[in-house]
């Protein structure tokens, strides 16, 4: 077989660590738009906006177009809510040739009346997809119509998946919860207050990591966005401080925040026991004035930690010297993934993201091992490429890595929004341990033609 | 304490709702350019490639990914927002060439998003000045389909893109001397397009089936990735459609539109049409079984009266578990149509038939399917979402749901058991090797059928006999 050929204006966003290349200024390409032709892992603005606001289990979400990015997104995040379910429903106003030709509003406002009178939600989203910024709705204008006469938020997400990255989405997102955050009342909330943003309570992870919050004495005002409320969101400029999950997803509504509301954030990050750490105890340190806080973070972590180590430690004997591939969608994540792998006494070997900056390639590669690819918006031949070179024997991704994992007898382990495992906070990482050593360990990686041609 | 989640609670309590004419509320039926996506996956060497922006590419390819458990590579011309305004002939043009660089495709199959369609994109334009800027060099066949969501759904998209194909790459060259037969299965399971390549071939015929993804969204591992995995129709077979003994088009509301590929290649190159019902049960098997006799003038081999003679009898020793059973059944047009023919051989009625699809054939070809004492009593929904049907489902109180994976929340809040079939099956193993096609199909759509109505009266039973 031909090698798998690299694509010339990609090249750029792709890296490998080695000694040779180190010597030149690393200059890693990112946060360009995705090549024609080069087959992205990628979704689009409207993808990043629905993530975003995809946990708000009491609003509407109406998604504004023909009926794929709808029927798309049904149902296939693993966001729970402990009470409403609307988020679950896949709403769109399905527009057909008719309004496509003589404008969408007419139908845009009637779905909008039908489906709140219908479900009676604390407010509604509508993203106006692709071809709503083509067709000139003014989608605007409906909403404002319709919040009037219904008396809830109708809020516009402009979500046309044209319009940029994934991350514009997120900033579309963080712009329509900004109108939220502001109009409730903040009485009652104590001093030691957060709002967590960016957690999206896959599985249940934002409950387990409220509950370390609280048991710390800190007040977990919103988890924006994992299981919220529309009220939640409303009073969460009460906050004393925003404790922001990745990378990139709400970092624009944490500065907005700040701005506004003069609300100071940190950084945090859930995922594996250095990192999970590190969250609970910066929270302590910023609440310095409570002493006693301090002291139950470390009863917390220590007990957590010893919890969980013994079997970490059982499962780190199988995994010693195992090589890993990391394709996740943020950057921030493949940092907490590679520590956490680490523990396990694996070696990364290839490390990229759909969403990095700069600043992030710079990080990871001052992270990584010597020899590790570092890859930008890849694409199927570049990531199967890589870890077939590189000889993997995990990949973590999402369901469209996972194939690509599989078809080469690859263990895999899903790491994106549709899973249903939680891999965040203590608990989660030795789910991450316990799925990566049942992929791992598995007899059939025998009979894989791909494994038997590299004995 | 993180917070216990109830089973009820994980639901909407109900589907509170009327549905609404403005709205869909979980749509029965996905886009156009998936069903033309599929249609080229079934071509060998082939790669599809969308005219559109990112996220209609990648969330397709990540549907397909889950029901088929294989990697789906669909390129994307990447519309920006300098494209959705002056056009996306530039994208389009680089999307071609970096797909030809990476994937050396022997067909590119390119279809249409929503957004290029309404910007008023001119494909065909484009693809012949891409040809032009590379005279010399020899291209691979580029076959391009027009599919408007706002159109029509993925069922649309499908059928026309194998029509597209047909008609763009089909001339009358004898290739070989075997004897030919054009087959358009429509949108079945890989299992079911390998059951009717054996058929065919039972009869001394080689099928040439548009599309056949039997191998490529359902093979083995892999030594090294294959940048298009093998299998698929050869162009070249393509290309000699119109000197076929006959083509062979499954389908029920298929068989009444009047553009098809089949109806393309009468016109053009005379070759006869058979244009069937989906062949799901006895006797829309047996007109396949048939018209196979009869285009290759064979007897029909014996392995076929043996499988039929194994499905009558299975059906007579299930027969009392299913009889006068009440089923609720919906997913695209032609599969709900076919099936409805089915379940009405063996006693089983269909109450409520239901399709997002809107080719507004689906009412005529359930009818043609099932008793005419049922026609009153059995509610057929086109253009219906998930809310509709729940709503026809919950009036109906019917013992089984039928359909694909999305009907699973419906289910488990009426508390009628889900029998999947179709596609996507998204929460089972083994969606690309569901049979339901020919006696063999039949007879594992019976099996499935009844083992859940005993089980369901096992389950309920006090006693808990292990002898039903
Ligand atoms: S814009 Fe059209 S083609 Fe794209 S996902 Fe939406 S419905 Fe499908
Ligand atoms: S690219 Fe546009 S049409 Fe396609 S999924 Fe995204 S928003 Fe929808």
């Amino acid at each position: 077989m031909t090698p798998i050929p690299i694509l010339k204006q990609r090249e750029k966003q792709i890296y490998e660590k080695g000694e040779a290349k180190d010597g030149r200024p690393f200059d890693m390409a990112c946060d360009r738009h995705s090549l024609a032709g080069s087959v992205s892992q990628r979704a689009c603005v409207f993808c990043g906006s629905r993530v975003v606001l995809y946990p708000i289990a009491d609003a509407l979400h109406l998604i504004h177009g023909p009926i794929g990015c709808a029927a798309y997104t049904w149902d296939i995040r693993g966001a729970l809510s402990s009470g409403p379910q609307l988020h679950r429903m896949s709403f769109s106003t399905d527009l057909r040739e008719q309004q496509v030709i003589f404008g969408g509003e007419t139908r845009l406002y009637q779905a909008l009346c039908d489906l709140i009178d219908a479900y009676r939600p604390a407010a509604a989203f509508v993203y106006s997809t692709c071809i709503v910024g083509i067709i000139g709705d003014d989608v605007e204008a409906v909403c404002r119509r319709v919040s009037r006469e219904k008396g809830i938020d109708v809020l516009p997400v402009h979500s046309e998946g044209f319009r940029g990255t994934k991350k514009d989405g997120y900033r579309a997102a963080c712009d329509a919860l900004f109108k939220l955050v502001g109009t409730g009342d903040t009485a009652g909330i104590q001093p030691s207050s957060i709002n967590i943003l960016g957690e999206f309570n896959i599985a249940g992870e934002a409950w387990a990591i409220r509950d370390y919050y609280e048991r710390m004495g800190v007040q977990v005002l919103s988890v924006m966005t994992g299981d919220s409320r529309v009220s939640e969101i409303r009073r969460a400029h009460g906050a004393a401080l925003n404790v922001v999950q990745c990378s990139g997803a709400m970092t624009f509504l944490a500065e907005r925040m700040t701005a506004e509301y003069g609300i100071p954030f940190i950084r945090a990050s859930y995922f594996g026991i250095e990192d999970m750490a590190k969250a609970l105890y910066d929270v302590a340190a910023y609440f310095r004035f409570d002493p006693t806080l301090q002291q139950r973070t470390e009863t917390l972590v220590r007990d957590a930690v010893n919890g969980i180590m013994p079997e970490l430690l059982r499962i780190k004997a199988d995994l010693a010297g195992k090589r890993a591939a990391i394709y996740v969608g943020g950057a921030f994540k493949a940092f907490s993934l590679i520590k956490a792998l680490r523990l396990l006494g694996m070696r990364v070997v290839l490390a990229g993201s759909q969403t990095g900056n700069s600043d992030d390639y710079q990080t990871l590669r001052d992270m990584c091992d010597p020899d590790t690819v570092i890859l930008d918006d890849a694409n199927p031949l570049e990531l199967s490429k890589y870890v077939i070179e590189k000889g993997a024997d995990l990949f973590i991704g999402g369901v469209k890595e996972r194939p690509i994992a599989f078809k080469l007898g690859i263990g895999f382990c899903d790491h994106n929004h549709e899973r249903k495992i939680s891999l965040a906070g203590f608990e989660g990482m030795l789910h991450l341990a316990r799925e990566i050593h049942t992929t791992v360990t598995s007899p059939v990686w025998r009979f894989a033609p791909f494994r038997s041609k590299q004995e | 304490m993180p917070p216990t989640i109830t089973k009820e609670a994980c639901l909407l309590d109900r589907i509170r709702v009327t549905p609404s004419a403005e709205a869909t509320q979980n749509a029965c039926k996905l886009c156009a350019p998936l069903g033309a996506a599929l249609v080229f996956k079934g071509i060998q060497g082939a790669v599809p490639l969308l005219h559109g922006s990112q996220g209609c590419s990648t969330y397709i390819r990540r549907y397909l990914i889950s029901h088929y458990k294989e990697p789906i590579d669909i390129a994307c011309s990447n519309f920006s927002e300098h494209s959705a305004i002056f056009g996306g002939g530039a994208n389009l043009k680089l999307a071609l060439e970096n797909v030809r660089h990476q994937y050396a495709p022997s067909l590119v199959g390119i279809a249409t998003t929503c957004l290029s369609e309404t910007i008023g994109d001119d494909v065909a334009m484009f693809i012949k000045e891409y040809r032009r800027s590379k005279t010399g060099q020899t291209l691979p066949p580029i076959v391009h389909v027009s599919t408007p969501s706002y159109q029509g759904s993925h069922m649309e998209g499908f059928h026309r893109a194998v029509w597209a194909t047909v008609s763009a790459l089909a001339g009358d060259e004898r290739r070989g001397d075997a004897r030919r037969v054009n087959l358009f299965p429509g949108m079945l399971s890989p299992a079911d397009i390998r059951h009717l390549k054996q058929m065919t071939a039972a009869f001394g015929l080689e099928a040439v089936v548009l599309p056949d993804y039997s191998e490529t969204l359902d093979g083995g591992l892999w030594k090294d990735y294959q940048r298009v995995p093998e299998g698929g129709t050869p162009v070249d077979a393509i290309a000699a459609a119109g000197a076929a003994e006959a083509s062979i088009e499954l389908g029920g509301s298929l068989a009444m539109a009047r553009e098809t590929a089949a109806s393309f290649l009468q016109q053009r190159f005379a070759v006869r049409p058979f244009r069937l019902g989906m062949p799901i049960g006895i006797r829309q098997t047996d007109v396949l079984i048939q018209s196979l006799a009869e285009i290759s003038g064979r007897p029909v081999p014996g392995c076929y009266a043996e499988q039929r003679g194994r499905l009558l009898d299975t059906l007579v020793d299930g027969h009392k578990y299913v009889n006068t059973v009440r089923a609720a059944l919906y997913g695209e047009e032609d599969l709900v149509a076919g099936m409805a023919g089915f379940l009405a051989e063996i006693g089983i009625h269909p109450v409520v038939c239901a399709s997002g699809g809107r080719s507004m054939h689906l009412a005529e070809a359930i009818r043609a399917q099932i008793p005419a004492s049922w026609h009153a009593e059995t509610a057929i929904l086109e253009d219906a979402d998930f809310t509709a049907i729940e709503t026809a489902v919950d009036t109906a109180r019917p013992d089984l749901i039928i359909g694909h994976s999305k009907g699973y929340a419906m289910s488990r809040r009426l508390g009628i058991p889900l029998v999947r079939i179709g596609f996507p099956i998204h929460d089972r193993m083994g969606g690309s090797r569901l049979l339901h096609v020919g006696y063999e199909g039949a007879m594992a759509l019976f099996d499935r059928l009844a083992n859940t109505l005993i089980e369901r009266r096992q389950d309920a039973s006090p006693i808990g006999y292990t002898y039903m």
